[in-house]
């Protein structure tokens, strides 16, 4: 039974928690390709860079508030530099809308035109993520390390393993939680989100009813330019900030919006956590856990992997070209055409 | 004074050529015009030019006698004009409630009033209230459109061949609620394919072709007329 | 995109084009003789790669619309071609290993033969799904089984120089078509699944191809040595050391220069005579390089004429035309893009061995979306969209501004902030960042192109208006 126990708590630990907290991140990042695909009806390829983007500004903001000695004690002092990032990022997007983008909608411009913009809008933030805060991996995260510690958990179960849960994995949950609880609230109950779903089920009957489509653009990219940075520093908190790591996301982000079905924010929330799931599900090593659940004669000698983990956005692909293949309209019928 | 009179109106989309010649079409308070005649005469170009979707070359468009010529469409709809296309008319991924609060989406006051009165007309719709609008059959979908528009509560409505592809029976009820939305005094300008049908229930009827009047009358007199029925009602 | 003007002049363009490549020529004269002439015979060689991957792309956008956002997984793949190709065997990594690695091939292959026989026999049952994916991970199993111990083996020879199965030896010339073969498969497998679906599926897919076939580059080091990269790949031109001791070269040199050397005592003579073989060795090297890589670019655009006046290619053009109206008039469009998606990616797969060739060595680390996919699609924007001389022009002209814009931006912020004094932090971060101020630039550019110069800089001829 306590091996049984072992083993639950050595996966929980390391498969449950981080896919957890991996899936939230992946939502969040995914609900803004989704948001911009239901409303401007383009795939945006920028989103991974306008997630480091985010993170960079905030990053720098925190580093001013620590520099005036600001902290918010046992949380991370970006929490506080997050409305920043969010309002400058936001600033961004719109500029790419104002100059990019909404040229080609008067233009009424095939959907591919913008994702070619898209492209170019994302090597110049590339480029502008790597002029502000360099090529370097930077380390933002202050505070108090961690919301569970190994030791407590251990005084409380008595177990050899621990389950140790860290004050960001816990903030990535939270945040998250809420902004995907006030995303649905927005969409499903205010008024300014029934016209931006209506905007997306049908722009001209939306123009016929005397919804403003500027105004629903702005707003989509606000709203987009929020969940990025939110995604982008949470992801930035748990594993460091590494500039590449964010065009690195691109994939699953679009596999986790195509899964889940594109246009559809519910499926974007699924699919991210189908993804996150599936990645670290494939690439984590079992030798562990197994050991603790089989007899030790049976007991694996290898690392029980299925696939090392320089291939884990290969789980993505593969999940990816399943759909494509067997239901592309993936799980909430998103549009296809 | 007329409440919406298209004089002279000629014109077609950008900068192509006319398919409007100098036709006269006009519709009161508490009436239904239909405009009828034979594919591409500009039916439902006609009707668009009263939406300022097309170019008008010569002519012009007035509202309760105030000259809406050169009224942005999104403007118009602020000033009481309300229209329900063809196809695509509802918002198929909303419910029945939603569609209909889209419609009042400019209006600032309470609009409880409009939807029970909406309600009332189209009793369907209530039951169906909390239902996707992309579930209902053609003939509901096309109730949700007209209440949908009326939720902007108009004083115009134009209706783009309201029913195209649904079946006889659901024609002769749409028709029955149509004339109900004329009874509460609004102004009713619709294009039909189903001719007979629709001049049987318009106070004024317009025969076009080639974008210009062929005829010109109420609808019993346009149904009477020997000419009108020989060449456009099939005899 | 809307429809250009049809009032055009044909003869318009050919002008166009003769200025464009002067001004072109006119720049690597000038870098010629500023700079060095092995410095633009370096840079005109690495123009027709660019010049070869852009005509690639161009085919696929031009002709198609197809947005391939993974042009460094083609390129990458044509890499490969010339090691497996090209570089000789490891008999001692094959007697370790290479047993199990073709076992291994056999595996998989027969793990897909057994899920397509599976997927036909149970069409439309409810478990066809799962019973497919316990083939495919029986099949994984089993494969992995058989070819781990043998990738250990066959890395655990001399890991430091070889540690890998090496090729086949065989010419290089042959690495190059295999490279453009295995795109095209690759293209061929990423075609049948995403095309027909919306055009922002392909652009996805191919991304994800891309990311996936380099990371498989960098880490099965018993295929390509990894990051540990693979050198001294064999080349179709001398070696310049062997050139330099060649006699009939050594004479060449010193009869062309026969001018310059006279009146030298045999002392000097000796020395200046070295030195003048050295150089010219290096830059008779190139320029084998330059003639061998343009006469591809020229078969290869041949190919293209040819290839647009033929039925195949009337439709073709019909299909961009009009994609709606072919569609309707029982037009194959989807399979039409699938082969011009596959031509495409070939093309692109061969610039990527040359690439190889020319560099000498693969080297999977340097695979980057930025260089490989990014700067490619500049080159097609810039030079015109749909012209095949205009994606040759891009090729030339973009490659040398990106190659020539990093001295110029560093010279150009070193002039800037030389007031602020060698110690400043500001001026050392400014000097650091005009690298990535070049990634911006050329992100403006192609945005600006796109809005304001649709069409690029040769415009498409024959579109009809």
């Amino acid at each position: 039974m306590t091996d049984f126990l072992n083993a639950l708590v050595v996966f929980a630990n390391f498969v449950f928690i981080p896919a957890l907290t991996y899936g939230c991140q992946l939502a969040l990042g995914s609900l803004g390709v989704t948001m911009i695909y239901s409303v401007l009806r383009f795939s945006n390829f920028a989103q991974g860079e306008t997630m480091a983007f985010g993170t960079v500004i905030t990053i720098m903001m925190t580093w001013w508030l620590q520099s005036l000695g600001v902290s918010l004690g046992p949380l991370p002092t970006a929490l506080l530099a997050l409305p920043v990032g969010i309002l400058v990022t936001s600033w961004l997007l719109l500029a790419t809308d104002r100059y990019v983008y909404r040229y080609y909608r008067t233009q009424r411009s095939k959907s591919i035109t913008f994702v070619m913009a898209s492209l170019g809008v994302m090597f110049i933030m590339n480029g502008l993520v790597r002029l502000l805060l360099g090529p370097n991996d930077q380390n933002f995260a202050d505070g108090e390390r961690f919301f569970l510690t190994a030791d407590a958990f251990r005084a409380w179960s008595g177990l050899d393993e621990a389950l140790v849960i860290r004050t960001s994995q816990a903030l990535t949950i939270l945040l998250a939680l809420i902004l995907v609880g006030l995303l649905f609230w927005f969409l499903q109950r205010t008024k300014t989100g029934k016209a931006m779903r209506a905007y997306a089920d049908n722009e001209n009957l939306a123009l016929l009813s005397g919804i403003n489509p500027d105004r629903i653009v702005r707003i989509t990219w606000i709203i987009t330019a929020a969940l990025a940075t939110v995604a982008g520093v949470l992801y930035g908190l748990d594993k460091g900030y590494k500039p590449l790591a964010y065009y690195n996301l691109l994939l699953p982000i679009f596999a986790a919006v195509i899964v889940g079905g594109i246009g559809k924010p519910i499926g974007a929330v699924v699919g991210g956590f189908i993804i996150a799931f599936s990645e670290v599900i494939v690439t984590y090593a079992y030798k562990k856990v197994l050991t603790y659940l089989l007899p030790p004669d049976l007991a694996p000698d290898g690392l029980v992997q299925l696939l090392s983990t320089e291939y884990k956005f290969a789980v993505s692909f593969v999940i990816l070209v399943i759909v494509l293949l067997v239901k592309p309209t993936g799980i909430f019928k998103g549009k296809v055409l | 004074m007329t409440y919406l009179v298209g004089e002279n109106l000629t014109g077609g989309y950008g900068s192509g050529p006319s398919i409007l010649n100098g036709c006269n079409i006009s519709v009161d308070k508490g009436e239904i015009a239909v405009i009828v005649g034979p594919n591409g005469a500009g039916k439902s170009t006609a009707m668009k030019s009263f939406l300022g979707l097309l170019n008008l070359k010569e002519g012009k468009v007035t509202l309760d006698g105030k000259d809406i010529t050169h009224l942005a469409p999104q403007a118009r709809i602020g000033e009481g004009i309300a229209f329900v296309p063809q196809t695509e008319n509802v918002f198929v991924s909303m419910t029945v409630e939603e569609n209909l609060e889209m419609g009042a989406f400019l209006r600032t006051d309470d609009y409880q009033d409009t939807m029970g009165q909406i309600y009332d007309l189209f009793p369907i719709l209530k039951e169906k209230r909390y239902q996707l609008a992309g579930q209902l059959s053609g003939g509901q979908r096309q109730q949700v459109a007209v209440g949908r528009a009326m939720m902007t509560k108009p004083t115009v409505l134009l209706l783009d061949e309201p029913t195209a592809g649904v079946s006889p029976i659901v024609m002769d009820e749409l028709f029955d609620r149509i004339l109900e939305v004329k009874s509460t005094g609004m102004a009713v300008l619709m294009v039909e394919q189903n001719a007979r049908q629709a001049l049987e229930i318009a106070d004024r009827g317009y025969v076009l072709v080639m974008g210009e009047n062929k005829h010109t009358g109420s609808g019993q007199a346009l149904l009477a007329d020997p000419i009108v029925r020989k060449s456009f009602l099939g005899g | 995109m809307s429809q250009r003007p049809s009032s055009q002049p044909l003869q318009d363009n050919t002008v166009r084009a003769s200025i464009a490549f002067l001004v072109m020529a006119g720049l690597l004269i000038l870098i010629g003789v500023t700079q060095s002439w092995a410095l633009a015979l370096t840079i005109l060689n690495l123009c027709i790669i660019s010049a070869l991957m852009a005509l690639g792309v161009n085919i696929q956008w031009g002709y198609a619309g197809l947005f391939n956002v993974g042009i460094m997984g083609f390129a990458a793949l044509g890499g490969l071609a010339m090691i497996i190709i090209s570089m000789p065997p490891v008999k001692e990594a094959w007697q370790a290993g290479g047993t199990r690695v073709l076992f291994a091939l056999l595996a998989i292959l027969a793990t897909l033969s057994a899920a397509l026989f599976v997927h036909k026999l149970l069409k439309g049952k409810r478990w066809h799904g799962w019973a497919i994916a316990l083939v495919v991970i029986l099949g994984v199993v089993l494969s992995r089984s058989i070819l781990d111990p043998g990738v250990t083996a066959i890395e655990a020879v001399n890991p430091a120089s070889t540690g890998y199965l090496g090729g086949l030896g065989l010419p290089v010339v042959l690495a190059w078509m295999v490279g453009g073969l295995l795109a095209a498969a690759a293209a061929w497998l990423i075609g049948k699944i995403a095309l027909g679906l919306r055009s922002d599926y392909l652009a996805i897919a191919t991304l994800g191809i891309s990311e996936i076939l380099v990371a498989v580059m960098r880490n099965e080091d018993w295929l390509t040595r990894g990051v540990k990269n693979v050198t001294g790949l064999p080349r179709p031109v001398p070696y310049e050391l062997e050139l330099q001791q060649t006699p009939w070269f050594i004479n060449l040199v010193e009869r062309i220069n026969a001018g310059s050397l006279a009146g030298l005592n045999s002392n000097e003579y000796a020395t200046v005579l070295q030195s003048l073989v050295v150089d010219s060795a290096s830059i008779f090297v190139k320029l084998c390089y330059t003639g061998l890589f343009a006469l591809v670019l020229i078969i290869i655009l041949q190919l293209c004429v040819l290839a647009l006046d033929s039925p195949w290619g009337r439709m073709v053009r019909a299909i961009r035309d009009n994609e709606v109206a072919a569609d309707a008039m029982g037009k194959d469009v989807t399979g039409r893009h699938l082969q011009i998606f596959i031509l495409g990616s070939a093309v692109v797969g061969i610039a990527g061995a040359m690439l190889a060739t020319l560099d000498g060595q693969f080297t999977p680390g340097s695979y980057s979306p930025l260089r490989f996919t990014f700067l490619i699609w500049v080159m097609v924007i810039v030079g015109g969209s749909g012209n095949n001389l205009g994606a040759v022009l891009g090729g030339f002209l973009v490659w040398l501004i990106w190659v020539e814009a990093e001295p110029v931006g560093f010279w150009l912020m070193d002039v800037l902030t030389s007031g602020m004094g060698d110690d400043s932090g500001l001026r050392k971060h400014l000097l650091d960042s005009a690298q990535y101020m070049r990634v911006i630039i050329m992100g403006a550019v192609l945005l600006l192109v796109m809005r304001f110069s649709p069409w690029g800089l040769l415009p498409e001829q024959n579109r009809q208006a």
